[in-house]
Order: C-alpha cells, then structure tokens, then sequence
C-alpha cells in the first residue's frame, strides 16, 4: 500500500476483509504471518489510523454531532477546547453537515450519521483511515451521493483509504488498486490498478467491472 | 373501540390521576363515617389531613422526615458507589467479574434486613446501624444493572471508543458510563426502591428498641400511643416521596437517554 492513495479490499462475505481491517487498526492480532504499517507492526488502536464502520453507533449518542468530533480531537490529539471546536466545525462543514451540528445522533438520517463519522475521523487528520463498508447500511442514492463527497475528500487530502466494500462499482470508481480476495480460506487473487477509471460511463469502467465480477465469481 | 374516542382517555394524564385520587379519597371517607369504623382502628382521610398539618406544624414529622432521608441517602450514597466500583473491576478483568459474580450470587438473595441485628452488634443502636443495611442493600442492584449496562454496550461504540485511544478509567468514565447509563439509571431506580424499604423496616425494629429517628420510628411510635391517624400521616409522607423520586428519575431520563435516543419516552 502506498501513502495517499485509496486501497480497496473486496471479497465475498467471511473472506476475512474486516479481520484485516481490524488488524490494522490494531483491535486484534493476526493469527499468523505480519502485517507492517510504517515498517513495523500495527501498534495498539490510536487515531493515527481512524476507523469508520458501517454501524451508526460509532458515534457517541450522548454528544451532538459536533461535540462528537471536538471530543475526538480533544482527546486523541490533545487539542484545548475552542480549537477542537473550531476544527470540528471546520470538518462538518467540509461533508456538508454543519447544519445538523448541534443534533444528537439519532435525530439524524442514516446518511448523515455516515458523514458525522467521516468527519470525526478526517477532523482527526490520521495517517490512514479504515473505512469498513461505511455506506453499507445507506440506500443507493445517498451511498451514491457519499461515494462521490468521499472521492472528493480522498483527492483533497494526503490522507490514506482503506475501504473494505460489497460493491464492485464502488470499489473500482474510489479505488486506486483493488485487492479481489478469494473466500476462506482467503487469498490475494488479484491487485487491480483502477486509478484511471473514474467515469462509470466509460467502456474502461465496464471492462473493469466485468473482470473483477469475473474474479470473484470464479473464486 | 377507538381508544381516542373514549372521553376519559382524551383528558390529560394529570387531571386523569386527579380525578382517581380524589375518587379514591371519597371512597375512605365514605367508609369510616357510613361504617362508623373506631377511629383507633382505621382513620378518615380528613384525620389524616389533620395529622399531617399536626405533625408538620409541630416539626416532629419533618425531623423524622429529614431523619429517614439522611440515612437513606447516606447508606445510597455508599452502596451505589460500591456497587458502580464492582461494576467497573468486574469490566476490567476476569477476577473482577468472578468477584462480582460471587458476592452477588451469596449477598443479593438475601434480605439486607436480616443483616440488622449483626449491624447492631456492630455499630450499636445508632444511625449507622441502619446506613449500613441499606448500603447492603443497594449495592447489587447498581452493581448487577452498572455490569449488565457495561456488557450489553454495542460492539461498535467500544471500538470507535478504542480506535481514539482511550482505555482504563477514561474509557470508562468518557464511555462506557454514559452508554450504560439506561441500565444505569434503572438499578439506582431499584436500589432506592430496596434502600426505601429498608430503611422504614430498619426504623421499625429501631422504634421497637426504642430509639428515637426516622419514619419507621414515628409511625410505630404512633402505634404505641394508637394514635393511628399519625400512623396513616407517615404512611403518607412515605408514598409521596416515593412519588416524588419517581418523578425525579423521570426528569434524569428525560434530560439524558431519552434525550439521546438511547431509551423511547414513557
């Protein structure tokens, strides 16, 4: 995986993604072989490498949106009050949501819920972020509308995606490479380059999907 | 039938339990003046009334009062404290969860009230006697409630606590209290409703004693000199404060876990 770019893991479901995934965030141990991030292994959970999950009580129910955020930054980077606030404000804005900042948890839309988790974790400035199916609980037009709000913040930030996914549209049209796993016991059948293919009316796009739908059908 | 249409249920909830409290009210009186039942025996709701306004007037209802309540939220105190720290061991570590699951298994079981005439011998006949039940007593609901809240907390909001690097006290105080505080909230409930009936129970067997104090001790008094009227007026400064309290955990819950979405408004 290189820095800066957004990395996908695909596969059937039990392959073992979000085991990766967790792994990486340091929530469990591999049970065997290494895993290296900066060159050496994954240390215990920290915000330098922000998860967000598909479940919408990642967020704290008990903290309006915007107090989720300036609570993450006080806490995990240290951050004084007013300047937590400010930069919370800063990153609802940044996903369009600093109308509902001031909101609890469940007041809001599935939508919304994903875009303050987003926020939380971007605000965090981390050195990757984990995202494990983040629009897997959303209906198709607000996961279409967050796909591409999540394109434009992985362009306009250094920071690094990993994003476990279903969807192969969504994997080709946010990913730079995409790793096709094959179900347990998994393996790596393929590094996918898709950087260039963005515009899903593209023939390349098509071609594209046709052969990772190939891959994991045939695996 | 449309429930709606029912013009007892369109009324407002206050004016509904009003209206039964009043009828309730009429049925007593109505009782002792058409049986002409001995007044040592059962008192009118107006002797009550009387009793009531006697015993505040001459303050001996009120210091009784005050008396109950301070026992009662001492031993509370202590026992919810207790009872939240087995609760927060018994996240830590395994140890903590067996020692909680002993003790609880041995001690819930067991009416606290049994253990006065030992806490007598401990403490003597003195207020800390009585603390000391309650706080028995209040302990393993908070406890038990505090670990079940700890335990059901979403998988999800634990990792998302992790993932900001939190963990020992801060995890627990930042997030693990208040995603438990539903279950939380309904063991301090219950532990009130243990502690109330301890320590009224305690105070009686006090009064017995002939010690003097709280509520416990006032209404037995009043039996002693069958002044059942001031029997009838402890009873009811009894269940309003129980009332009372019922209404206080009502507006904690509003303000908190109803207001976050962690619990649907009664």
């Amino acid at each position: 995986m290189e820095r800066g770019e957004t990395f996908v893991i695909i596969g059937p479901s039990g392959c073992g993604k979000t085991t990766l995934l967790k792994a990486m965030a340091g929530f469990m141990r591999p049970a065997s072989g290494t895993l290296r991030i900066e060159g050496g292994p994954p240390r215990e959970p920290g915000p330098d490498r922000a998860v967000v999950f598909q479940d919408f009580d990642q967020l704290f129910a008990w903290r309006t949106v915007r107090d989720n955020v300036a609570y993450a930054l006080r806490t995990a980077r240290k951050f004084s009050k007013n300047d937590a606030l400010r930069r919370a404000s800063e990153a609802l804005a940044l996903v369009d949501i600093a109308r509902a900042a001031d909101r609890y948890p469940h007041e809001l839309s599935g939508g919304m819920k994903q875009r303050a988790a987003i926020a939380r974790a971007i605000a965090l400035e981390p050195l990757m972020l984990l995202m494990d199916e983040p629009f897997g609980a959303l209906d198709a037009i607000t996961r279409q509308q967050l796909q591409i709000e999540l394109a434009r913040i992985c362009a306009d930030t250094p920071v690094t995606v990993v994003l476990v996914t279903h969807s192969i549209q969504e994997a080709i049209y946010l990913g730079d490479r995409v790793m096709v796993m094959s179900p347990f016991p998994a393996r790596v059948l393929e590094i996918v380059d898709t950087s260039h293919a963005r515009d899903v009316e593209t023939p390349e796009f098509a071609r594209l999907t046709g052969h990772l739908r190939d891959l994991l059908v045939r695996a | 039938m449309n429930r709606a249409a029912d013009p007892w249920s369109r009324l407002p909830a206050a004016v509904r339990y009003t209206l039964l409290t009043l009828a309730l009210l009429a049925v007593w009186q109505a009782y002792v003046s058409l049986a002409h039942v001995s007044p040592l025996l059962f008192a009118s709701p107006v002797a009550v009334a009387r009793a009531l306004g006697a015993g505040i007037a001459s303050g001996k209802l009120v210091t009784a009062t005050v008396a109950t309540l301070e026992v009662l939220i001492g031993g509370l105190a202590i026992g919810a404290l207790l009872g939240f720290a087995l609760a927060s061991f018994a996240s830590f570590s395994r140890l903590g969860q067996d020692v909680l699951g002993v003790l609880s298994a041995i001690f819930n079981p067991l009416p606290s009230i049994a253990i006065l005439p030992l806490a007598i011998i401990w403490f003597g006949l003195r207020p800390q006697s009585i603390v000391f039940v309650v706080a028995l007593a209040t302990i393993w609901p908070v406890a038990l409630s505090t670990d079940n809240g700890f335990r059901t907390i979403s998988t999800t909001t634990h990792l998302a606590a992790r993932n900001l690097g939190l963990r020992g006290w801060k995890l627990v105080s930042d997030v693990l209290l208040p995603a438990a505080l539903p279950s939380i909230v309904t063991g301090l409930k219950s532990a009130w409703a243990f502690g109330w009936r301890t320590v009224v129970a305690a105070e009686l067997i006090f009064g017995v004693a002939g010690s003097a104090g709280g509520l416990g001790w006032y209404i037995n008094n009043a039996r002693y000199f069958l002044q059942t009227a001031d029997i009838f007026a402890g009873l009811v400064v009894i269940s309003v404060l129980g009332i009372a309290v019922e209404a206080l955990f009502g507006l904690l819950e509003r303000r908190t876990v109803v207001r976050w979405g962690m619990k649907r408004a009664a």
